[in-house]
């Protein structure tokens, strides 16, 4: 729990710890029209997704784009663009909690669920890409009839390992994190919300006990989760470069990939928090400075990203192989060039404009900010793993890859997927956590404070 | 019948005042009161005087069980069917240190609930309960016989107690 109080926030008007839990508590009420508006735009984008996944199983793998030498496509990409946004979650919710950083409270239950819920879509892509869902547990080390065992010395079985290792931590995380707060909602909940978080509350009622060991475990996990953020994207970022496709097969590989994610993580939190505090109304606890905040981690996170596309094509220059250079001479100006430099423009140029202080505290202008950075960190990936793998050593090999429209709708569809389960968490567990703002302000005392 | 202790409940303002009174109801021998807060406050844990958790030992023979299943699963199972898979020995330390790693967070993590949940349950206190505690006040229930109850009662009432009521 966040012991320190931040001089800034201090000066400010600060709720008392009543209001904390009536504001909260406020944003779990009846759904509105318009939540149920959006709440059908998602449904029904992912059905197109799921139909578009459905003829997939039917019609085989043919019906994507895939042309040899490209066999790892969209979906690929899109299974990197997602582990990539979860990580930010963790970042927040568990590295700056062990440096008690206050500012983290408001926005850190966002960023948690975040988390979640986009490895919950990450993790569908590898089952989606090798085609028969149905044999997805073959994945798995598991007695069989054949009595073989998975190759431990493959990076994509690394990938199960960590993936589903991650999700497992960090759904744990959430669901603790949750429970003093589904308490404190819990007693002024009514009818089939009231049953559920007196379910969710796990019988919590904040003893002097059940604090001394919550509070240590709490402290555990995020100490068991800040190793494994940094982990589950370098062991992603070993399924490139432990092959030795040009443009893949590079030890700069594993900190890229981790900065990358972070990088398009908080692009994400800053791009649900815009509409998530007008909606829920909750402007008095997810402030101008919480964003400024996040945009200085932008910046931050923005610029290792630059730094390792230059450092890329240096070392690509550097190297003299010749396959190196001219797999990064492809990027740059090859068919793929428009992805290349899309990328450029939205991950290592527009974060520049972060050194503004009015654009780090301009919320419109940092929503879309966001929305380029999503748009230019799916596009890294796309241009890793695609146009790596379409202009490999032989040029008679060389090929290119059009996604198809299955792909692009099972694209549309984990995004549906992703923010389905997020319009489900908003408006029925509390989004803001209630314990940890109510800890950056200080107890009310009667006396002088001891000292 | 009642589903916990008779005793007086007493409910808090200000976290100083409740840390006072905890600290003389201990220096009198009441040390089965429960103390209940909205958010851990490092005051009243001193007034308390816990130990520190044993949840940590859960973390740690946890994470040290998921970093032996990592290398024993492995290992057992590259040597249950021994393949030679691109030139490297049949069981390579090095490559296997990944799945060794993600076990000991997984394992450690696992244990580390199972231990607050153990801990949670063995620890549990029985005792009359309002609401405002996990809203914005500080209670203290102490169990306590009939025949001490209204001394309890006019000491936490003299240390600052918004509401001290009787629980039977």
């Amino acid at each position: 729990m966040a012991t320190v109080v931040e001089p800034e926030q201090q000066k400010a008007a600060q709720p008392t710890y009543h209001e904390i839990t009536r504001d909260i508590a406020a944003t779990l009420g009846r759904p509105s029209r318009a939540y149920f508006v959006l709440l059908g735009f998602v449904l029904s984008v992912l059905a197109v997704g799921a139909f578009a996944l459905l003829w997939q199983v039917r019609w085989g793998l043919g019906v994507a784009g895939y042309t040899p030498p490209v066999l790892w496509g969209v979906y690929i990409t899109t299974f990197v663009f997602w582990v990539g946004i979860a990580h930010s979650g963790t970042l927040i919710s568990a590295i700056l909690y062990l440096f008690r950083s206050a500012w983290r409270t408001s926005v850190y239950r966002t960023a948690e669920a975040m988390t979640v819920f986009a490895v919950l879509t990450a993790g569908l892509f590898p089952l989606i890409h090798v085609g028969r869902i149905w044999y997805a547990y073959w994945l798995f080390p598991y007695p069989n009839q054949r009595q073989l065992w998975v190759n431990f010395k493959s990076p994509l079985l690394w990938d199960v390992f960590a993936v589903s290792t991650y999700l497992t931590v960090s759904t744990l995380f959430l669901i603790v994190g949750l429970v003093p707060d589904v308490a404190a909602v819990r007693e002024k909940a009514t009818g089939w919300r009231r049953k559920l978080y007196e379910i969710t509350s796990l019988g919590w009622r904040g003893t002097d006990q059940q604090w001394r060991h919550y509070v240590r475990a709490y402290l555990y996990l995020a100490a068991l989760a800040t190793p494994l953020v940094l982990s589950v994207h370098s062991v992603v970022s070993w399924d490139f470069a432990m092959a030795i496709v040009p443009g893949w097969h590079a030890t700069i590989f594993a900190p890229y990939f981790v900065a990358g994610a972070i990088y398009s993580g908080v692009a994400m939190v800053v791009t649900l928090l815009v509409p998530l505090r007008k909606v829920f109304k909750v402007e008095r606890y997810i402030t101008v400075d919480h964003f400024e905040n996040l945009s200085k981690l932008l910046l931050l996170t923005g610029m290792i990203v630059a730094y390792a596309y230059a450092v890329e094509y240096f070392m690509a220059w550097y190297s003299g192989n010749p396959f190196e250079r001219d797999s990064f001479f492809n990027r740059a100006f090859g068919d793929y060039w428009w992805a290349t430099w899309t990328m450029i423009t939205c991950n290592g140029l527009l974060p520049f404009l972060l050194f503004f202080r009015k654009i780090r505290r301009s919320i419109p202008a940092l929503f879309v900010l966001s929305l380029f950075v999503n748009l230019g960190m799916w596009f890294e990936r796309f241009v890793i793993i695609v146009v790596s793998l379409s202009h490999e050593f032989n040029p008679y090999a060389m090929g290119h890859y059009t996604p198809s429209w299955v792909e692009w709708s099972i694209l549309a569809g984990s995004f549906a997927w992703f923010f389905l389960w997020f319009l489900l968490f908003a408006k029925n567990f509390p989004m803001v956590s209630i314990t940890e703002v109510k800890e950056i302000i200080p107890m009310p005392r009667r006396g002088r404070r001891e000292p | 019948m009642s589903a916990h202790p008779g005793g007086i409940l007493a409910a808090y303002q200000h976290v100083d005042s409740a840390a006072e009174a905890i600290r003389r109801l201990k220096s009198q021998g009441y040390n089965d009161l429960i103390v209940y807060t909205p958010v851990p406050n490092v005051e009243i844990a001193r007034a308390v005087g816990h130990k520190v958790s044993s949840v940590r030992l859960w973390t740690l023979i946890g994470g040290l069980l998921g970093c032996a299943s990592g290398f024993a699963l492995t290992l057992w199972m590259s040597y249950d069917w021994p393949l030679v898979v691109g030139g490297k020995p049949v069981g390579s330390v090095i490559p296997y240190v990944v799945i060794a790693f993600e076990l000991t967070i997984l394992f450690g993590a696992g244990a580390t609930i199972l231990g607050l949940l153990f801990n949670s349950w063995r620890t549990n206190q029985r005792g009359a309960y309002d609401g405002r505690f996990t809203d914005d006040q500080i209670g203290v229930f102490v169990p306590c016989p009939v025949e001490r109850r209204p001394a309890v009662e006019e000491m936490l009432r003299n240390s600052g107690a918004v509401e001290v009521r009787v629980e039977t």
